[in-house]
């Protein structure tokens, strides 16, 4: 986890880190067993195409963790997260590539703190946004 | 057939408390196998599993990620009745005692926190859920419900966890 960041070196405009996951069965399975999510849709091709997909599809709750990961892995442990938000766009199918990144929208500096704005997102590997928001962090 | 999926009744309920819950105590073994799924495969960050590491922290202790669920599997309390489906897609109108609109499918349509304190080991954390709004409209799938619940996570010391506001989308 990053630990350093240069708070004076933020930038409207500046990249977060990406973090990537190959998704599929491994990953949803070890998270319907913490967050006891056994949905047919998430673990069964069949249920997910009756929904209207392709296959399975991973939880948009997954997604909201992924997107906390990369906002973590950019601020460090000492940053503190004040707000996220997100929707969901698009299905996590079984075999695509997540990347969660992210993008700071202002920079606001104070006395003794500093706030940034990022503008978050999960996508897919041709791009397609998953779960695009938004985030407040405090440094 | 309707041209809408929002009774009268379903409007009336908005506002109306759908639930509480009280989680059984965080434990550290709770918050590190949360950090190891949501991480897979990559190791998570050892202040989530290292307590010798995060007593060396301004934490002073292990931390939860923010988006942990104290709340899985089994709670210590809840309003819920017990017959009441998780999975239902009228979960929230049955819960108001009120009839739904008998959709089939649902997905999570969004999220929106604010945080406050974060959740540590030991710590017991309620959530009180109460029923934000409802809209419709047209999607790639025809017809959608859009159904906005509020939930407010306290722990034992009244300190504010989180407010949360999440969109289920039914079809």
């Amino acid at each position: 986890m990053n630990t350093e960041v240069d708070v004076d070196a933020l930038e409207v405009g500046q990249p977060i880190p990406e973090l990537v996951w190959a998704t599929g069965l491994d990953n949803w399975n070890r998270f319907a067993a913490v967050n006891d999510e056994f949905v047919p849709i998430h673990m069964d091709d069949a249920a997910g195409q009756a929904a209207g997909y392709p296959s399975a599809f991973g939880m948009g709750n997954l997604q909201w963790s992924y997107l906390h990961n990369a906002i973590r892995h950019w601020a460090g442990e000492n940053a503190t997260i004040l707000k996220v938000s997100c929707s969901f766009r698009g299905p996590n199918i079984k075999g695509q590539t997540v990347t969660a990144g992210g993008t700071i929208r202002s920079v606001t500096r104070q006395a003794d703190h500093t706030v940034v704005e990022l503008d978050i997102w999960t996508k897919n590997q041709d791009g397609g946004p998953l779960a695009p928001g938004s985030a407040t962090v405090q440094f | 057939m309707s041209d809408t999926y929002i009774s009268a009744e379903m409007t009336g309920a908005i506002g109306r408390t759908l639930g509480r819950q009280v989680s059984f105590p965080i434990t550290d073994s709770d918050i590190r196998r949360w950090a190891l799924a949501t991480y897979y495969p990559e190791k998570p960050p050892r202040l989530f599993w290292d307590p010798a590491y995060a007593a060396a922290t301004p934490y002073g202790g292990i931390v939860a990620p923010e988006d942990f669920n104290p709340f899985a599997w089994m709670v210590a309390e809840s309003t819920d009745a017990p017959s009441q489906g998780r999975n239902d897609p009228d979960r929230t109108e049955i819960a108001l005692g009120i009839a739904g609109p008998g959709l089939t499918f649902q997905v999570n349509g969004g999220i929106a926190v604010a945080y406050g304190v974060r959740m540590r080991p030991g710590d017991i954390v309620t959530a009180e859920q109460s029923l934000a709004g409802y809209t419709e409209r047209q999607g790639s799938l025809g017809r959608m419900l859009f159904t906005a619940t509020e939930s407010v996570w306290t722990n034992q010391a009244a300190e504010l966890v989180k407010r949360i506001t999440v969109t289920v989308i039914r079809y």
